[in-house]
């Protein structure tokens, strides 16, 4: 076995998601606006199923012990006791990574919580390729299983400000929400006056020649690659979709009339996702774009580095400024 | 595995050393296998339910001959066939780990499928303290008695801790859970290969009822500096004192 053939790049398993070199950071932005919060709204609890300390949600137990609960490694149970806890007028945010709570709990979250419109708020850590243990912590269709749930709101927020104002805004949404959460250190990307506002698309950057449109840490993605193609000579426009459901059709519309090609990007499958919405939407209003889909074939993917994951299965930034520079 | 988890710098060394015995006891001394030949209709099945147990399972694979000791230490790398949880493609594991509480029941589908086929072979599955706070693992627990799986034979591994600390549930009496679901149990010192041998020798009773030993074992055992660790879950060692810590192993075991 030949040992060059390999290389140790680290697991995330246990600390941030993605690459933050050269980036400025927050520690535990989830967690630590939680504790804040509740603070301020003694209805708020928190549960986890044995993934406190790799949810971030751990400052909010230090602030709160007696509001904070671990149910153990049982994600169902979870769901039901957050829904149980709602239906006495608590706001319960619950954490785990987002594979076990869409593929496990999956039922649960549709009926014990959206369907009962229960203040369920569901904190998914690690979403889409960000966790190094392969298929079976990879959650690569949870907005596709997500978007199925009727009345469930569903946010992939961007970075650390972003994800900081989402905690505070779910406690007003009302019923279950799903979020796609970053933890540990955490990138700041957006700017400092940037305001999440629930359902509505934020343009993030103007240019002439490309439109992409995107959601998650992957709108950070696309502003890295939109610089780097700008060098090249080519300007792209970024429209961040933080909110998933419900969907801002009016913005994606007005959006992609004004380019000839169109560029869709998740950190998810590039079906039943955002691409798909977007196809959808598009299609509804009768407007065609070549489109090129950023995001993960229909597959299983393989364990490794975030790094490693990314360049294989073609989402990385080099692939993305090729991307804007072909869509020209 | 000290060896293997040097590369990465990380993995799950505790529970590893955990489990060893245990995985000797069943592969030295209980299964029937052939690793030349590892989907041999008549083999034995272990079934690895705790997916980031793979360490010690990977270490295991290589003794009992699956796979080539040389290929252990890239575990955890990329690219490796031997990842940070199981996985089926590799010869010799028979399900995949990583999402937990998935064992038993496939364990308990195997022995029935193996029953229909006349076949004597049996089915030996570990799963961890951990996922017995999943219900599926009572899903299977009942439905395993139902089917009066006596073919079927459960370790659960109860090293008391669990990914945030601490077992943070009441999951006790382990033993006592699993005789009034219709097991029959036993209770042991999983780091004790004398008692795992002679427990596993007795759950071949055919007697209609699924086997459930319960294993106490010690997280890090053999390496005090693992023993003692609070957070012992997830395990990273840094580059200057892994050779202390393979020292105390040696020291330990002679
Ligand atoms: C269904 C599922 N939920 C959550 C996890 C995340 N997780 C990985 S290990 C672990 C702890 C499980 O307990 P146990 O197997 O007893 O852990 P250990 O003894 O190895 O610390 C958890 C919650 C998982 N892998 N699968
Ligand atoms: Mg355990």
């Amino acid at each position: 076995m030949a040992e060059d053939t390999f290389s140790p790049g680290r697991t995330r398993g246990m600390g941030e998601l993605i690459d933050i070199s050269g980036k400025t950071t927050e520690l535990a932005p989830f967690g630590r606006t939680l504790a804040e919060l509740g603070t301020e709204r003694p209805e708020i609890v928190g549960l986890t199923a044995d993934m406190g300390r790799y949810s971030d949600i751990l400052p909010f137990r230090d602030a709160h012990p007696t509001r904070f609960f671990n149910v153990g490694m049982a994600e169902q149970c979870l769901v039901m006791v957050a829904a149980g806890l709602a239906k006495t007028g608590k706001i319960a945010y619950c954490t785990t990574y987002s594979v076990f709570i869409t593929r496990r709990a999956y039922d649960f979250v549709a009926i014990a919580g959206a369907h009962s419109k229960a203040n369920v708020k569901i904190f998914a850590g690690m979403p889409g390729l960000m966790n190094g243990y392969g298929a079976t912590h990879q959650a690569t269709e949870d907005l596709n299983m997500m978007r199925g749930i009727a009345d469930l709101t569903i946010i992939d927020p961007c970075d650390a400000t972003e994800l900081k104002q989402v905690v505070r805004a779910v406690a007003d949404i009302p019923g279950a929400v799903y979020v796609r959460t970053l933890r540990g250190k955490v990138p700041v990307e957006l700017p400092a006056d940037y305001r999440f506002e629930l359902g509505k698309a934020k343009l993030l950057r103007r240019g002439g020649d490309v439109g992409i449109i995107s959601t998650g840490y992957m709108s950070a993605r696309a502003l890295d690659a939109a610089k780097a193609a700008s060098a090249a000579g080519v300007e792209a426009s970024v429209l961040h979709l933080s909110t998933i459901k419900p969907f801002d059709a009016r913005s994606v519309r007005d959006f992609a009339q004004q380019f000839r090609r169109l560029i869709v990007a998740e950190n998810h499958k590039t079906t039943g996702g955002l691409a798909s919405l977007v196809v959808e939407t598009l299609y509804d209003s009768g407007i065609v774009k070549p489109m090129i889909k950023i995001g993960l074939a229909d597959s299983f993917f393989e364990c490794g580095s975030q790094e490693y994951l990314e360049a294989k299965y073609g989402v990385d930034l080099p692939r993305f400024v090729r991307a804007i520079v072909e869509a020209r | 595995m000290m060896a293997m988890a040097r590369g990465k710098g990380e993995g799950y060394i505790a529970q590893g050393l955990g489990i060893a015995d245990c995985l000797a006891a069943i592969y030295f001394h209980e299964l029937r296998y052939d690793s030349a030949n590892p989907t041999w209709s008549e083999r034995d099945r272990f079934v690895l339910s705790t997916g980031h147990y793979s360490i010690a399972m990977y270490a295991t694979l290589a003794e009992a001959g699956y796979i080539d000791a040389a290929e252990l230490p890239t575990y955890g790398l990329n690219g490796s066939r031997l990842p940070m949880s199981t996985f089926d493609d590799l010869p010799g594991v028979e399900v995949v780990g990583g999402s937990l509480g998935h064992g038993l029941g496939q364990a308990v589908g195997m022995a029935m499928g193996l029953r229909l086929d006349g076949s004597e072979a049996r089915v030996i599955c570990e799963l961890s303290d951990g996922e017995l706070e999943e219900g599926s693992t009572w899903e299977a627990a009942m439905a395993s008695a139902t089917f009066k799986c006596d073919n079927l034979v459960a370790l659960i591994d109860c090293n008391g801790i669990q990914a945030d600390g601490p077992i943070t549930v009441k999951i006790e009496p382990v033993a006592d859970k699993f005789a009034a679901f219709g097991w029959d149990t036993a209770e042991v010192n999983g780091n004790d290969m004398a008692e795992l041998v002679d427990a596993l020798a007795r759950m071949r009773a055919r007697d209609e009822k699924p086997k459930a030993i319960v294993m106490r074992t010690t997280p890090g055992f053999g390496v005090p500096t693992i023993m003692k660790r609070e957070r012992a879950h997830f395990v990273r060692v840094d580059n200057s004192e892994w050779d202390a810590l393979v020292a105390e192993l040696e020291r330990e075991n002679g």
